[in-house]
């Protein structure tokens, strides 16, 4: 195993030290630390270029599918360095699975969207139960518990974003990955699906980026904002940062930070 | 003020209509060489055809007054485009997954997209003036020299740049959205392409497949210096290492006797190649709209 001895308290699921992203020479975020908490909910959010997006893909190496994207630091899961040389980033993905922005279901049938999955994760007991289990997880089973052979993309965007946090459910993943999950749908698709997110708690740790204000309030335990300066050694371009982490009440009620104040009172981003 | 009616006289609506005229003629003298040579061929070829067409041998020039059919023609034909299709196929796609899917940026692939785009320029005389040196003057191939694997393997020369390119565009096409939902769940790269990506791009990668076939069934230049021409059956495996007979060189042989036999069923020989490929664009074309029908589901 590849451990380090640091010493991280038990509750702390995923932790990130000083870590700098960049594409090619272009920074885009710098220096953070950020631990998250285990069965927590936490929400990153910031103006759009502040780097929560890259921050959220750098947490299960989908960053490792961008050409010339590199990450400097450590990102500390379950006491590994899933950035290690030695480390296989398919076993990273399979215990930290990810909800993406757009819906992505497979060109396949309901039942094989969520079953593809588990199948490759080498899953040997009833399919059945678990395509149900993970159905009725998100919400999604009594609506399409009739046509689990019909094409994922007879569903509704809403519904098939739902279908794909079932496909990531399957999985039994330990933290749940959201890429602004709620951004291309209608209010009450995102109602659902923040929902879905308040009854997986009791199971997982949710990361979710949202652009939305009201949703960071509403579903999550804690707030990251990110915001993005120039830095007077950059090169001219903006690098996003953390600017302040804290209880997602604190952080709404009484940031520390003015900038923070001043985005979440809706005075820029 | 003038008048907003349309005006007949005014010079601008005298070129515009000028050059309406002009691209429609230019349109259609465009397509003319391809009806006229799809009619006359029709014409010549299409009296010709009988059963004994496609049974017989033909027979040697001279003999009499009956030239017999193509079978063997016929019959080599699909061999040899098999043999290429064999060996093409799986290289090309597997190159072109390479490209897609493996390479990210840099000067390898750009080298070997480069070299593809060549190699599809290449005229396809060199393809079998190289297979010529290679395989059938040094007898490398058990001692055979002209034979249907070497004509196949000139043809998969020219089939090999189509196949990867289409693969490579097919794969292109894949919204990388479908790779990271693959990947999101844990695939490997390896299932990801085997289970997601390849399914989602078969159909545009079967496309590119079938018109290579059909561009390579039809070559006569590199099977002249590599399958040569036979007039006999082909009755068994070790057939292959003889040499044989295809509708491209039996139409080239046969075209220029003198006698009148033989060049009626060179013309057969050209009717049935001309419709066969034909028929084999517009079933690639089938495929490919009923791709853009399933990618909109």
């Amino acid at each position: 195993m590849i451990k380090t001895n640091k010493k991280i308290p038990k509750n702390i699921i995923l932790s990130l030290e000083n870590v700098s992203i960049s594409y090619g020479t272009f920074e885009a975020v710098r220096n953070v630390f950020c631990n998250f908490k285990k069965g927590n909910i936490t929400s990153l959010i910031g103006p759009s270029g502040c780097g929560k997006s890259t921050v959220l893909r750098s947490l299960n190496r989908m960053n490792d599918l961008i050409p010339n994207c590199s990450l400097k630091g450590t990102v500390l899961f379950d006491g590994t360095n899933i950035y290690d040389k030695r480390v296989d980033p398919v076993e990273v993905r399979r215990r930290i699975g990810m909800v993406f922005q757009q819906p992505n279901p497979f060109p396949k049938s309901i039942y094989e969207n969520i079953a593809f999955g588990a199948r490759i994760n080498g899953f040997t007991g009833d399919m059945d139960e678990l395509v149900e289990s993970s159905l009725r997880k998100a919400a999604l089973w009594d609506e399409c518990k009739d046509k689990l052979n019909d094409s994922g993309y007879s569903l509704s965007g809403g519904q098939q974003q739902r279908l794909c946090i079932a496909r990531t459910i399957a999985i039994e993943p330990e933290i749940i990955l959201m890429d602004e999950p709620c951004s291309a749908l209608d209010p009450i698709s995102t109602l659902k699906i923040e929902e879905t997110m308040h009854a997986l708690k009791k199971n997982y740790t949710i990361i979710i980026v949202t652009h939305n204000m009201q949703q960071a309030l509403r579903v999550s335990d804690m707030t990251a904002f990110f915001n993005a300066i120039e830095y007077e050694d950059g090169d001219g371009g903006k690098v996003g940062y953390l600017a302040e982490f804290n209880s997602t009440n604190k952080i709404f009620n009484s940031p520390k930070e003015k900038t923070t104040q001043e985005y979440i009172s809706g005075k820029f981003g | 003020m003038n008048s907003l009616y349309y005006q007949k006289r005014l010079s601008r609506n005298i070129g515009d209509k000028f050059f309406t005229y002009l691209s429609v003629i230019c349109a259609l003298i465009a397509i003319l060489p391809l009806i006229f040579l799809v009619t006359y061929i029709l014409y010549k070829g299409g009296s010709q055809i009988t059963t004994e067409l496609f049974t017989l041998e033909p027979n040697p020039p001279g003999d009499d007054l009956d030239a017999g059919g193509i079978n063997p023609a016929l019959i080599g034909t699909l061999i040899i485009t098999s043999i290429a299709s064999i060996i093409s196929i799986p290289v090309g796609v597997g190159g072109g997954i390479y490209l897609a899917e493996y390479s990210k940026g840099g000067s390898f692939p750009r080298f070997i997209r480069f070299g593809v785009n060549v190699l599809a320029g290449v005229p396809s005389i060199i393809a079998g003036v190289f297979i010529y040196a290679l395989i059938v003057s040094t007898k490398i191939l058990f001692g055979s020299m002209y034979s249907g694997l070497a004509g196949g393997m000139a043809l998969s020369i020219l089939m090999l740049p189509t196949v990867i390119k289409t693969t490579d565009e097919g794969l292109k096409l894949v919204p990388n959205e479908l790779r990271y939902a693959s990947l999101g769940v844990g695939a490997s790269m390896y299932t990801t392409i085997l289970k997601v990506t390849l399914p989602s791009a078969f159909r545009s990668i079967a496309t590119g497949v079938v018109l290579g076939i059909a561009r390579a069934a039809g070559e006569t230049a590199p099977l002249i210096f590599t399958a040569l021409f036979s007039y006999y059956y082909i009755t068994g495996f070790e057939d292959l290492f003889y040499e044989m007979g295809s509708l491209a060189v039996l139409i080239y042989n046969f075209a220029l006797e003198p006698y009148d036999a033989q060049n009626k069923l060179a013309w057969a020989a050209s009717f049935i190649l001309v419709l066969s490929i034909l028929s084999v664009n517009i079933f690639s074309r089938i495929l490919a709209a009923f791709t853009e029908k399933t990618k909109r589901v």
